[in-house]
């Protein structure tokens, strides 16, 4: 492997930094150019507003014909996102397509946090919950917002 | 990541080019690749459009052995996932340590009687192309589409051609090439318009951007399907890779774009590519697609065959591969009648499957509430000593209590009649029964399926004595008669082997009965004959013998006629009343 970054990647991260997308920012580690630090805000209008949701995302050496790992580092109450971050998104697995981007993968999960899905679940016991009494589980999304995603920032 | 089978032609022969074949070339309006006339090999008829002259399948294997090497592996894992039922836990209970592919081998040459009624025809692996081509080529001469199109839309109609007419012609046809994700050749293409009025000298020389790389090209060096989507040809070339490679795709490529659903036609995928080796994974993976999603083939599972069985219509009927393996069409299994080929799945998943026996365990057990060594209880009685000479420590079972406070009877226990001590005690007769009638049939199973796999030692010991009599004043011919009773012998192992997976799911009732008598008396007369075989042949008393072999084997043969026909008789009139569902 060489240690020259494909021009690819070179661009992405040069376009992240210089048209920083709304709520949104992905800064590559200083060692690693393939690991960035981000952090995506909770949309409005969700129960994840006002928090600041930390996450890593790391290329692989196939990227882009692989899509990149992504992860919530902050612990986050959602049935699309388990207790260890994981993150069940068709675009990172079977639907990844090389064409998209760091950016249009970190705008995909921003959209995940505006409309989760409880039928295609990760964490079954909170998806379970989202069904149940979705008036409930919003509560405790928005109690766990409180509690990981703002006030330990 | 998915692993899908494939299917090896190590050694696809050369053929003669056929002129009607012509039609069949895929136009490609790249005049950078010419059809190549010199290549003659069968999949070039078909995937056409490569000049490059190092790639044919013969010259590729010398190019490089490997990757038929790592097919054929993969093939035999994933074609004949069943044909382990030696399973690991029945290891441990029956002490049988086989290892299945030597029975298929050993029963390859059995003759087992086929079905004349039922007409299949066995295909070598440049067959199998020139059948696909064949197909594909019928198709056309009706509906008229480029090859790739229709092989496509078979491919979603599972090559059921009168499927394919019938919603091509009384069905929605823009609706048809959506599901089948192919961009429709009848609609007006607005983008492809607009590239040709493109293709002016200027634009030629204008830059585009890849959407993968990043890097400018020039629109000769950008690729694109029908859909329009253009991506630069080295990122297609390593994303066909990667999904031919690491993903094992071939007929469900789709294009790069996201959210693009329109499927990578052959043309595309043997101009991009240039590795040989990934061109011909990809063939590989193309005809395996078209042989497992026809219902009228199956791949023979013999190990290291590359060939398959194309029959008239679909039904669970022996056949026999020209390698020698016979097999159940409908299932790839040994040819395994009388059972059914569903519950024979059920039978050999049931013994691949651990949980019986550690069920069994955990009901059975307990450990020693001081030392923890594990004790099994095998009496009624509830007063355990631990077996740990160390230990011998006394307890209750039921309560696991020590046993002093219960006094000399083991009825003291006075958890013992509490309901929940009850059931547990219910449960675990329950599931040492079901246990034990489950060891009953697998045993029987299994012991005729370990003498079968001794086969080719008989078959050797017996051709030794048929020399030896020989030698004694009898002809060659009449010698054969021991020939003869080794393969009723293993005909009839074969048989008893699946009457105890058919018999494990049985009902009881009256024809059960008359069923399993008959099977006592075909397992009778089987051993008895073997014994013969295995003891009493001597050149000593050589007609005497013969006359003794032959009545038992003609005997056999009987026997289990009258066992088999009984059992179709039942399926006819519904005898069998089963003891679960399917
Ligand atoms: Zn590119
Ligand atoms: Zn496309
Ligand atoms: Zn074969
Ligand atoms: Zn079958
Ligand atoms: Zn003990
Ligand atoms: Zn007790």
């Amino acid at each position: 492997m060489s240690n020259l970054l494909p021009t690819r990647i070179l661009k992405e991260t040069q376009r992240l930094m210089q048209e920083p997308v709304p709520g949104i920012s992905a800064t590559p580690d200083e060692s690693n150019a393939k690991y960035f630090h981000v952090m995506i805000l909770g949309p409005s209008e969700s129960p994840y507003e006002g928090g600041a949701f930390k996450l890593e995302l790391f290329l692989p050496e196939e990227y882009p014909m692989a899509p990149p790992k992504v992860r919530f580092m902050t612990k986050i109450y959602h049935p699309n996102i388990d207790k260890l971050g994981r993150i069940c998104l068709d675009i990172l697995k079977d639907k990844w397509s090389p064409a998209l981007q760091i950016r249009t993968v970190l705008l995909s999960i921003q959209a995940l946090l505006s409309a989760p899905n409880p039928d295609d679940p990760l964490d079954n016991q909170v998806a379970n919950q989202w069904k149940v009494n979705e008036a409930e589980a919003i509560k405790t999304a928005k109690e766990w917002t409180k509690k990981y995603a703002i006030d330990s920032n | 990541m998915e692993k899908r089978s494939t299917k090896a032609s190590s050694n696809d022969p050369k053929h003669k080019h056929d002129p009607d074949d012509e039609d069949f070339y895929l136009n490609n309006d790249d005049d950078e690749y010419d059809d190549d006339e010199d290549d003659d090999n069968d999949y070039d008829d078909y995937m056409d459009d490569t000049d490059d002259l190092e790639y044919t399948s013969s010259n590729a294997s010398k190019y490089d052995p490997t990757p038929s090497v790592e097919i054929f592996t993969s093939q035999n894992s994933t074609v004949t996932p069943n044909s382990s039922y030696a399973s690991t836990s029945l290891k441990n209970l029956s002490q049988s340590t086989t290892n299945q592919p030597d029975l298929s081998k050993s029963l390859t040459k059995r003759n087992i009687e086929l079905d004349e009624e039922f007409k299949y025809e066995v295909l070598s692996p440049d067959k199998i192309v020139q059948y696909m081509t064949e197909c594909i080529a019928d198709v056309n001469s009706v509906l008229e589409l480029t090859p790739t199109i229709t092989r496509t839309l078979l491919h979603h109609f599972k090559w059921d051609k009168e499927k394919l007419m019938e919603r091509f012609y009384d069905g929605d046809q823009d609706r048809l090439f959506r599901e089948a994700h192919i961009v429709s050749p009848f609609r007006p293409n607005t983008y492809k318009r607009t590239t040709s009025s493109q293709s002016t000298r200027s634009s030629r020389l204008k830059e585009f951007c890849c959407e993968i790389c990043f890097m400018q090209y020039t629109e000769d060096n950008m690729s694109g399907l029908e859909c329009g989507h253009k991506f630069c040809k080295p990122c297609w070339r390593e994303y066909l890779t990667t999904k031919i490679m690491d993903e094992g795709m071939g007929q469900t490529i789709s294009c790069a774009a996201h959210k693009c659903d329109i499927l990578v036609d052959d043309t595309s995928v043997m101009t991009l590519l240039q590795d040989p080796i990934v061109k011909i994974k990809y063939q590989h993976l193309i005809t395996n697609s078209f042989v497992e999603c026809n219902r009228l083939m199956r791949w023979c599972p013999a190990p290291n065959c590359s060939n398959a069985i194309k029959a008239q219509y679909f039904d669970a009927q022996p056949v026999k591969c020209d390698c020698g393996h016979v097999f159940c069409f409908s299932c790839g299994e040994l040819w395994h009648d009388p059972v059914k080929c569903k519950w024979l799945k059920k039978w050999i998943k049931k013994c691949d499957d651990d949980s019986e026996t550690s069920n069994w365990i955990a009901a059975n057990t307990k450990e020693c509430p001081k030392c923890q060594v594990t004790i099994e209880k095998n009496g009624g009685c509830n007063h355990m000593i631990c077996k740990n000479q160390a230990c011998r420590s006394e307890f209750c079972w039921v309560c696991l209590g020590p046993w002093e406070p219960h006094g000399s009877s083991w009825y003291n226990c006075n958890r013992f009649n509490e309901d929940d001590a009850k059931k547990a005690r219910d449960a675990q007769e329950k599931s040492r029964h079901a246990l034990q009638r489950y060891l009953h049939y697998c045993n029987r199973y299994m012991n005729h399926h370990q003498s079968l796999k001794l086969e080719q030692k008989l078959t050797a010991s017996i051709r030794e004595k048929m020399e030896e009599m020989q030698q004694h004043n009898m002809s060659w011919i009449e010698v054969q008669f021991l020939r003869k009773a080794v393969e009723v012998l293993c005909q009839c192992r074969q048989t008893l082997m699946y009457t105890y997976a058919f018999a494990f799911y049985l009902k009881r009732n009256n024809h059960s009965i008359i069923f399993e008598d008959n099977q006592a008396d075909l397992e009778i007369a089987v051993e008895k004959l073997s014994g013969y075989l295995e003891r009493e042949i001597t050149s000593d008393n050589a007609v005497e013998t013969k006359q003794k072999v032959q009545d038992k084997y003609r005997y056999c043969e009987q026997r289990r006629k009258v066992l088999l026909d009984h059992v179709h008789e039942g399926y006819d009139k519904d005898y069998w009343e089963y003891q679960e569902d399917l």
